[in-house]
């Protein structure tokens, strides 16, 4: 088993964001952060919307950061599916427009649903791109 | 030159710079069939990973009972989506998926049902304007080049219809859209999105799901998953229609360009035509005036 490494893909509905093998992935559920190493039971978790999914790599040092929104992750014989219907890299991000899109979040008048996702949305984008949230 | 020829040379350039404009839709349309292709085939795992985890869901659990699995006959409204494009230019595109629809609407009012219009696409829309019908709601200005964001709206707004309460609550939600078969054929389709009749995508030998554990609960995971699950199926419908409509356009943009350059030809002949006839004419008027002159001298001496 202990040879044996992650089939992880990172994906939202318009294409596969990220694919490979990994040896170490951790996200974000609604009950608390989850990591998941080989051999994990089959689960099916759900991502909070507006969260960081981090993916250490087989080949190389560092992890790889995501943002995604609504979704879910399934873990079954070793291969993990993260399915989220907004899902960005971390290197992808574009930071300016992330901070603007908190801003206005966080200013808005109104405290709906919307404006809260909105604001747990903009502040995944900075965490996933290493910025400060 | 002849009223005739000058009116003929007329009509020839405009068929060319029409052959030259039908010419350039029908090489734009092919490049943009690849590429909303591309877009199909991109949506492909997501589509797959979600029927998986949600087939594994429903098989799960014995009694699944959730609102949007429910099948309720007391209802009476069923909503009709009809994709449609933006633009004209496509043939039998829209036509199609407009008798589709009507076929479908007095299909469901035989049936008892009202059925209710939710119209994606600018040509559907003005179809139901022009004839004064009650639309419930309509989205534009992406038939082209949908983004998944649109197909969220859609499916938020539908979801919320059918799990509204009392007399405005859907009982069904029926789609009709253009499935992509092949670059020659598109097949108008008709499908009931809700209540979900979840479809198989691939029946192969690991079809059995894994036993899962839910976290935080089976319950929660549903109420996640099937919204998810229905944006993806309309998700998909899009970028299905799309595909089909650049290759109706093409179609419709290749055989305008071929009836163009046949109408070159006639034409070309009848000015052809047209311009011996008009020689020939000038060179019996010369020779009988030469004649004329001739015989006129020849009497005077």
């Amino acid at each position: 088993m202990a040879s044996e490494t992650l089939k992880v893909g990172l994906v939202s509905p318009e294409r596969e964001i990220w694919s490979g093998e990994a040896e170490h992935v951790i996200a974000q559920t609604i009950e608390g952060e989850m990591g998941i190493l080989v051999g994990h039971v089959p689960v099916l978790g759900i991502l909070v919307d507006g969260s960081v999914v981090r993916i250490k790599p087989v080949d190389q040092a560092e992890w790889i950061t995501a943002m995604v929104g609504s979704g879910f992750f399934s873990v079954a014989a070793n291969e993990i599916a993260v399915l989220a219907e907004q899902a960005e890299l971390g290197s992808a991000i574009d930071v300016a427009a992330a901070r603007a899109a908190l801003d206005e979040a966080v200013q808005a008048e109104s405290r709906d649903d919307e404006t809260v996702v909105a604001e747990r949305r903009a502040r995944a984008r900075l965490r996933a791109a290493g910025e400060e949230a | 030159m002849g009223a005739q020829l000058r009116q003929l040379r007329q009509r020839i350039k405009t068929v060319k710079s029409t052959a030259k404009i039908t010419r350039a839709q029908e090489l734009i349309a092919t490049s943009r069939i690849v590429k909303a292709q591309e877009r199909v085939k991109a949506s492909a795992p997501y589509a797959r990973h979600i029927t998986r985890a949600v087939t594994a869901l429903i098989s799960h659990q014995t009694n699944v009972a959730h609102p949007l699995l429910r099948e309720d006959p007391e209802r009476r409204r069923a909503a009709v989506l009809l994709i449609t494009s933006d633009r004209g230019f496509c043939g039998g595109f829209n036509a199609n998926v407009l008798r589709e629809s009507e076929a479908l609407m007095a299909k469901l009012r035989n049936e008892g049902k009202e059925p209710v219009a939710y119209i994606v696409g600018t040509k559907g829309v003005n179809w139901y304007r022009f004839r004064d019908r009650a639309i419930e709601e309509e989205w534009t200005g992406f038939s082209g080049a949908p983004r998944f964001e649109h197909a969220e709206t859609i499916g938020r707004r539908l979801v919320a219809d059918f799990l509204a309460e009392g007399e405005e609550g859907l009982g069904e939600i029926h789609v009709i859209y253009t499935e992509f078969v092949s670059m020659l054929t598109q097949a108008v389709q008709t499908r009931r999105l809700l209540p979900l009749e979840i479809e198989e995508v691939e029946a192969s030998k690991d079809n059995v799901p894994p036993a899962y554990e839910f976290e935080p609960s089976a319950k929660t995971a549903l109420d996640q998953l099937l919204p998810n699950y229905v944006e993806s199926r309309i998700w998909h419908m899009l970028l299905q229609s799309a595909a089909s409509y650049y290759a109706a356009t093409r179609r419709a943009m290749k055989s305008a360009t071929d009836n163009a350059n046949e109408l070159l030809g006639v034409y070309t002949r009848r000015a052809n035509q047209a311009r011996q006839a008009e020689i020939t004419q000038e060179i019996s008027e010369i020779v009988g005036g030469a004649n004329a002159l001739a015989e006129a001298s020849a009497g005077s001496e």
